[in-house]
């Protein structure tokens, strides 16, 4: 029963097979074949984009705020190296995306052509699989394994090279039940053995912690329920990365906040102190652990990852427990509940008042001011006036990414979307577009800086156009923050080239996008800005001028572990050593 | 906590490996990989190495299963105890890699290589060169008036000593295919 069909054709037949309803991309010579079958269908929406990053960056943030791959369509040579950057993303954050890209036709491959580059051999490093397809027969299975092996296991971004006579030939189309991806089968079920270790250690713990991370979002709904239900039902903390925020509730009672580099005094105090650390689907990145050989020196760590390659590569994990975290918090509860949902009391009364304690100091303090808005504020602001929508947050990549982490409050996993492993200025805008393109009645907003906002602000264009309400929330204070205040404390503050200097009017630049813009720098004037950005139905640029010297705090200088995290501006001088300074 | 007998640094995949995971003497493995042989499977092992700034002793690679489509690479390999364990799951990462053995762990393993050694010399030099390839049963593959090419095969550390031997008495060019290993026994 197969079907004989273009190359073109059965591209836009998988992609349907796959319940595929949005792709982001951009057209050219070597796809013109798949644009002619786009143009005669109505099943799947194709956003134009005005620069690949951009297609790439939105399907991140599609592929983050459903749980489904996000699919990008480019042309070869510089429409697939523009998608690079956007799939290096994807590939550190764990982000499933199938990528299609056009190619010179097979027998043109090696020449030189015009717009040929080694596509495959240029994203080698930074897809987790790709193809370059040279036979027409092979084109429908090969999209199919895509999407199986983006999804599967630790998800990643894939890339399928499509050569233009490929797309032209005919062939015959095998769907998603005939093709075999019996040989990529990661393991999903954990080691009931180390399940059973790590809940006689629940059991007996005095200073537990959870620390969570992406794994949990990416393992769906269900591994944050069950998170929760396990962290409420043993009254452990939680803290999470970056990555991680939303898959426990911030309103919840074991919530201490993010951790991390300017995580929060209690988390990262919380850390250095447990003598049970509990990794949930996190990878202890060099922001979370600060100087490893100092890494919470007294703690049995557990660690559950579906990546292998994730144990015990930064840290020994005591505990290595391989498999998918929805799967394993099952197991966990499971054995835990028949075991007679024992935990050490008086132990954890203790530890929650020690907490308690470092809670006190409260970190996230900041010197106020109404005459200058402060970018703290503006956040606090921005949670106030949003709380209980249906909210969803971007953010480019700089201090406003870290004070939103700190500041808003995420009660649901898929609300959060940043780009933590690559840290890529211009992520936010796109990525927001994506999230809207995926919940068109939602209120998307993207937190950005004036110097991450500009580097892809082409994709304004694409809003306007798609008609998504998406709001710009810029922080502006005309400097790369973060460049600055690490210039400020390592560099003796010699501000080499971190300003920003001949910066656009940020509300001419919405009006001759089509859209619509406002300024604010008067605090008593934030709140309501910020509610004409939120009420206007169109996309917005909200251009909050905000204190341009303000530093991210709490802050863990590079180099140091956890308990030697600095608070405030008193603490700064001279506070990173030379072996810090060549850390990033 | 002590109770459970639950020590630091205790890893589930070292229940018969009782080397130090802390140790940082750097230990030489022979690794033996199984993947798809589909194009660019070969780049994507170097490029791991490249990529992740770990060494490459030695590498060969050619299919074995024509109808499973089944390739094998031999790596011989340089590292700590914790980066050889990160070596072999960063490999089994790769979509395309069905198995990783660690041969220098799993058990005895016969490990061989072939090299080609041109050795130029004339009277008393070329005599002797003859002399000790007989010792190391190497084979002479071509002879000049001048110059004998030997073939040898064996340890690579056979390979290395005869090298040695052979560098006085008028070595010029030599070529090693690299490790070929095989666990013992069935």
């Amino acid at each position: 029963m197969s079907r004989m069909m273009t190359g073109a054709r059965m591209v836009v037949e998988a992609l349907r097979d796959q319940g595929v309803d949005t792709v982001f991309g951009y057209p050219g010579g070597a796809v013109l074949p798949i644009y002619d079958e786009i143009f005669q269908q109505n099943d799947i929406t194709h956003v134009l984009v005005r620069h690949e990053q951009g297609a790439v960056h939105m399907a991140e943030g599609y592929a983050r705020a459903t749980g489904k791959p996000g699919v990008v369509l480019v042309t070869s040579g510089p429409g697939a190296t523009n998608a690079v950057t956007g799939l290096t993303d994807a590939l550190l954050d764990s982000i499933p995306l199938v990528v299609l890209s056009g190619q010179v036709p097979t027998f043109m491959i090696g020449t030189d052509g015009f717009q040929e580059a080694d596509t495959v051999g240029i994203t080698r490093p930074c897809t987790k699989h790709n193809w370059l397809v040279k036979d027409t027969d092979k084109l429908a299975e090969t999209i199919h394994k895509g999407f199986h092996v983006a999804t599967s296991g630790r998800p990643g971004p894939v890339l399928i090279d499509i050569p233009k006579d490929v797309q032209f030939a005919t062939g015959s189309y095998a769907g998603p039940k005939q093709t075999d991806t019996g040989s990529y089968q990661p393991v999903r079920k954990g080691d009931l053995a180390q399940i059973t270790r790590l809940v006689e250690l629940i059991e007996q713990a005095e200073r537990p912690i959870f620390y969570t991370g992406g794994g949990v979002i990416n393992s769906g709904p269900a591994a944050s329920q069950l998170l929760r239900e396990l962290a409420d039902a043993t009254g452990f903390p939680v803290t999470s990365t970056l990555m991680g925020l939303g898959a426990y509730p911030a309103s919840g009672k074991g919530w201490l906040g993010m951790l991390g580099m300017h995580g929060l005094y209690e988390a990262n105090l919380a850390m250095h102190g447990c003598d049970l650390m509990i990794n949930v689907g996190a990878r202890f990145d060099d922001r979370i652990t600060g100087r490893v050989a100092d890494f919470s020196p007294g703690s049995i760590k557990a660690h559950i990852d579906i990546d292998p390659s994730s144990i015990n590569k930064v840290i020994r994990a005591d505990v290595p427990i391989i498999g998918d975290v929805g799967h394993v918090l099952e197991d966990v509860l499971k054995v835990w509940k028949s075991r007679g949902r024992k935990v050490n009391t008086a132990g954890l009364k203790q530890w929650w008042a020690q907490i308690e304690g470092w809670k006190a100091k409260n970190c996230l303090f900041y010197r106020p001011s109404d005459t200058i808005i402060k970018p703290q504020h503006a956040l606090q602001r921005l949670e106030a006036l949003t709380k209980g929508r249906d909210r969803y947050v971007t953010t480019e990549v700089g201090q406003h990414q870290m004070w939103a982490a700190q500041y808003l409050d995420f009660d649901e996993p898929n609300r959060w979307m940043t780009s933590g492993g690559l840290g890529t200025m211009g992520y936010g805008l796109p990525a927001s577009i994506g999230v809207q393109m995926a919940h068109p009645d939602a209120l998307v907003v993207n937190v950005a800086g004036d110097a991450s906002w500009l580097m892809n602000m082409q994709e304004m264009g694409t809003a306007v156009q798609f008609r998504l309400p998406v709001k710009q929330f810029i922080l502006n204070n005309e400097r790369l923050g973060m460049v600055r205040q690490w210039q400020q404390l390592l560099h003796g503050e010699r501000y080499s080239q971190s300003w920003s200097d001949s910066l656009p009017d940020f509300v001419k630049l919405a009006e001759a996008f089509g859209c619509k813009g406002a300024q604010v720098r008067d605090p008593a004037d934030l709140d309501d800005a910020i509610q004409q950005m939120i009420d206007y139905d169109g996309p917005f640029i909200l251009d909050v001028l905000v204190e341009k010297h303000e530093n991210c705090f709490p802050m863990i200088p590079s180099g140091k572990p956890h308990n030697e995290m600095l608070l405030g501006e008193a603490e700064t001088q001279g506070v990173i050593e030379s072996e810090g300074a060549v850390l990033v | 906590m002590n109770a459970l007998n639950i020590q630091k640094g205790m890893s589930s995949h070292s229940a018969y490996d009782l080397r130090d995971p802390h140790a940082q003497t750097e230990e030489s493995h022979t690794l033996a990989i199984m993947v798809e042989n589909e194009p660019g499977v070969l780049a994507r092992v170097i490029g791991l190495f490249s990529g992740r700034g770990y060494n490459i002793d030695s590498l060969t690679v050619a299919e074995v299963d024509h109808a499973g489509h089944r390739s094998r690479i031999t790596v011989v390999t340089r590292g700590t105890p914790s980066v050889i364990e990160q070596i072999k799951a960063q490999l089994g990462r790769i979509v395309v890699v069905h198995d990783v053995h660690d041969l220098t762990v799993e058990g005895p393993s016969v490990e061989r290589e072939l090299g080609l050694f041109k050795v130029q010399g004339q009277g008393d030099k070329r005599v002797e060169a003859l002399r000790i390839a007989e010792i190391f049963r190497a084979n002479v593959v071509d002879s000049t008036l001048e110059s004998f090419v030997f073939e040898l095969s064996g340890a690579p550390s056979k390979l290395d000593a005869f090298a040695d031997l052979m560098r006085p008495l008028g070595l010029i060019d030599m070529a090693r295919t690299g490790v070929a290993a095989l666990a013992r026994g069935a």
